[in-house]
């Protein structure tokens, strides 16, 4: 049994798909591409394949990052040329590897997130930059997200314009925690900054892990 | 309300974020076939009245999108009804229904083609023109708008729908279909009149146009005669038939969300012989074809390497009559794959059926279906369908013994001449075989009883009877519940309300269209989701057109009665519907017709092509030229 690493794109439609749809999305895909995919034991097996940090639905991805086993010794390059053709439109493969079998679980190594927003509607600049520095200079933000009460502040770690931001074409760059349990949602930054996050194209470029310590 | 494509685009991302599912109304997902709009002459829009969910993995429009792709000339595109969060959001953003492969305006296509394969999709059809801004009724639109054509098990009886739609196409649209677009496309070259169009494709076998035909009705309200307005419409159109099967389409679309169905489904044969007498599907889809072992296996092969799909469907009416079942369960076990589970519905109750799908990988998930329909010898021969209820329960022995824990018993209450006794019958059937389970099984043994009510189709030996009252139905549904108690039993049944629904649509006529149409503005749609069904929505429709719904359910037809859709012929005569339902009178049952035929009329009518396709290809059996010739008179 192998164990890869493969970072991708997620773009078009695909967007809308969310994540445990994705599972399935990647299964189909390592099923064209004729690759034999480890199953979980079970009456009901299910693929091996493990996601990082959830990406919200309706979210672009440039930096998108999966796991997946495969019950044979192929180099990364070999599965490369396997999965290509097999793909479906909105997956752009960026990069392969192997990687230790027994290497943390993705899930658990998230850090941060880096996301650049485009808003689709016009925004004077310096009220924009106004509203992230209140937000920064907040103490605490208080939301509530499906009953539950949190605070997004600690959760935002990098909040500006971004220096090709226009007022009609007003963008962002948002860096949030993507640690398991303190998980920052852009769409709700855009609430606490009083923008409609549904005007927005979101879209995540960076995705950082904490060092693996050999 | 006509919007650019990257209009429509620009508007739709702003409301996915705010709706349930966005995935329904995008598109892109691998196999969808997207082709440059201005550069093809023929643009086909193919709805599925009903969400993306139940859309999406339909075979017949799977079907018609892959066979008019194939063409240079022809492009084909899918929609589907929009949910009730995202109607709501189209109509406040005046953004017209738009397919998903381009998202082009439906009303910029040349054809719009709908299907519809039962009557509770009447409404979401009407929603569906209101929503992509085309006028209603076929009559308010002319050349400026899509043709509009429908197909499917339920134009069998068109009158209900006929308001509505341009042409119907009446039986199996393989071949039809590239003459319809060969029709369009000449007619477009000449920048023709919509009537002319419709002249035109009136000539083409199996093609229906309502606006050719005037019913005229007696004071009573039954059809006196229907009047033909043209002499190019023929006085009765015959359904198509394809002689041979040709080969299954393989490149489905594989959905990037949950739909109800993800697999590869192979229609392995078409009809079916068994001439049960409430069966729709059973008389409008003759003759018996099958499709060979290798050509099936071969299909799977390719469509599992262009899905990467981990399931298989088999389907077919009867899959037990299938002549070479053995060979081929044996071939599609062998079908290399990891974790594949494959279904194989229908299957005839029987051991053998349980060695057959113990054969199959994967199909012990989920419980072993079969379908007595009906559980007194009495019902059953007047239905056609003469189980033995020792056979039942010997097959039921062997599926809790090969380590199924769940049987699922499909019936029907409400046949013809059907008493409390008889309906008594079905709960203790199915106690005997929970019981044949507690035996072998203990306490693990689960016996699901799904009980649906019967409502009488057109084309068929029951197509003159009474569907029951819903006191009748309420009466044998609560008997069952009391009846049907205990550890491991459960019971579904059919609301009595859908089924009225289902009735008077059934066997409706052409006035029944307002009704439709009333109900919808009422805010009727969706009448196949139970949460969403609008009885009084209907109810006020009939009261607003003063007709009266029990006339189209519970009234018993004379035998020399002109129904609404005598002005469709699915091959079979009249005449021999009407004896088949004399012979279920007395309880007379008739086998399988591969072994003998009984004339129900399909050779005669496709005699033609019967002689250029002979021997196996049909499961019908030869018969004599003697015989042949005097059945040519209808």
């Amino acid at each position: 049994m192998n164990r890869f690493r493969i970072h991708y794109a997620k773009t078009e439609a695909l967007r809308y798909t969310g994540n445990l749809d994705m599972q399935k999305v990647w299964e189909r895909t390592l099923r064209r591409a004729r690759l034999p995919i480890a199953y979980s034991q079970g009456f009901h097996p299910q693929a091996r394949l493990q996601q990082a940090c959830p990406l919200p639905l309706g979210l672009l991805s440039r930096c998108e990052v999966l796991d997946f086993w495969l019950e044979c010794d192929a180099t990364p390059e070999e599965v490369r040329s396997a999965l290509e053709p097999a793909l479906p439109p909105g997956i752009t493969l960026l990069q392969i590897e192997t990687i230790p079998l027994n290497a943390p679980a993705l899930q658990t190594q998230g850090e941060s997130a880096l996301y650049h927003i485009l808003l689709l509607d016009p925004f004077p600049p310096e009220e924009l930059l106004r509203r992230c520095q209140d937000c920064l200079s907040a103490i605490s933000l208080p939301r509530q997200r499906r009953d539950k009460q949190y605070d997004l502040r600690p959760l935002i770690l990098e909040l500006f314009p971004l220096p090709q931001s226009t007022a009609q074409a007003p963008r962002l760059h948002l860096r949030l925690t993507a640690r398991e349990g303190a998980t920052g949602r852009p769409d709700e930054v855009l609430l606490a900054l009083g923008l409609d996050p549904s005007a927005a194209r979101i879209e995540r470029v960076e995705l950082h892990f904490r060092e693996e310590t050999p | 309300m006509s919007l650019s494509a990257t209009e429509i685009q620009a508007r739709l991302e702003r409301i996915l974020p705010r709706v349930a599912k966005p995935g329904r109304y995008v598109g892109g997902e691998q196999n969808q076939v997207t082709k440059d709009w201005e550069a093809i002459p023929t643009r086909v829009a193919l709805a599925f009245p009903d969400i993306y969910d139940i859309g999406l993995p339909n075979l017949g429009l799977a079907i018609l999108y892959q066979a008019l792709n194939a063409r240079p000339d022809v492009l084909a595109e899918r929609v589907y009804l929009p949910w009730i969060d995202m109607e709501a959001f189209l109509r406040q953003e005046r953004i017209p229904l738009f397919s998903l492969e381009t998202r082009h305006a439906i009303a910029d296509f040349d054809i719009l083609g709908i299907t519809l394969p039962y009557e509770t999709l009447y409404t979401n059809t009407l929603n569906l023109l209101d929503l992509a801004g085309l006028p209603l009724r076929s009559a308010e639109r002319d050349e400026r708008h899509p043709l509009v054509i429908a197909g499917g098990h339920a134009a069998y009886n068109p009158e209900p729908m006929a308001n509505f739609i341009d042409a119907f196409v009446i039986g199996e649209g393989e071949e039809v279909l590239h003459e319809i677009v060969d029709v369009y496309s000449e007619w477009k070259a000449q920048s023709g009149s919509r009537p002319a169009l419709l002249r035109s494709l009136a000539r083409l076998p199996g093609l229906y146009i309502p606006s050719f035909y005037t019913p005229h009705y007696t004071a009573d309200g039954r059809i006196e005669r229907i009047e033909r307005l043209h002499p190019d419409a023929p006085a009765q159109v015959t359904k198509r038939v394809v002689a041979q099967l040709p080969p299954p389409p393989t490149r489905f679309i594989v959905p990037s969300i949950e739909v109800v169905h993800n697999r590869v489904s192979v229609e392995i044969m078409r009809g079916c012989t068994r001439g049960c007498r409430f069966c729709h599907a059973g008389f409008v889809n003759r003759p018996v074809r099958e499709r060979p072992v290798s050509q099936i296996v071969s299909a799977i092969e390719t469509a599992l390497q262009q899905t990467g799909f981990e399931e298989i469907a088999l389907l077919s009416l009867s899959s037990s009559d299938y002549t070479n079942i053995l060979e081929l369960v044996d071939a599609v076990s062998a079908i290399e794959g990891q974790h594949l589970v494959i279904s194989l519905p229908s299957l005839r109750i029987e051991s053998f059926s349980v060695e057959l799908m113990e054969k199959l990988r994967g199909a012990r998930q989920g419980g072993f279906t079969l379908a007595p329909e009906a559980a007194t010898e009495r019902m059953r021969q007047i239905i056609n369908k003469p189980i033995q209820t020792e056979q039942l329960l010997e097959t039921a022995r062997a599926i809790y013994s090969r380590g199924w824990q769940t049987i699922k018993l499909y019936f029907m209450i409400g046949h013809p001449s059907e008493t409390l006794e008889d309906v008594r019958a079905i709960a203790n059937l199915c106690k005997q075989v929970i019981a044949e389970g507690r035996r072998i099984l203990g306490h693990r043994a689960a016996l699901h009883a799904g009980v649906s009510t019967f409502v009488p189709k057109p084309h068929t030996p029951f197509q003159w009877v009474p569907c029951d009252t819903t006191e009748q139905i309420q009466a044998k549904q609560q008997l069952l519940r009391n009846e049907l108690r205990g550890p491991g039993l459960k019971m579904t049944w059919t609301s009595p309300a859908e089924t009225m629904l289902e009735a008077w649509l059934s066997r409706g006529d052409r006035r029944l269209g307002q009704v439709i149409e009333l109900a919808w503005r009422n805010g009727a749609r969706f009448d196949a989701w139970q949460d969403q069904f609008n009885p009084h929505a209907w109810q006020t429709a009939f009261e607003q057109t003063g007709l009266d719904p029990d006339f189209y359910t519970h009234r018993m037809r004379g035998e020399d009665e002109i129904f609404p859709w005598d002005v469709i012929s699915p091959g079979v005569r009249k005449s021999y519907l009407l004896e088949e339902y004399h012979n279920s009178q007395c309880q007379q049952t008739r086998p399988d017709c591969r072994e003998q035929c009984f004339a129900c009329g399909i050779l005669p009518t496709f005699s033609s092509l019967r002689r250029a396709n002979p021997g196996p290809l049909w499961k019908c059996p030869e018969v004599g030229t003697p015989r042949a010739t005097t059945e040519v008179q209808p």
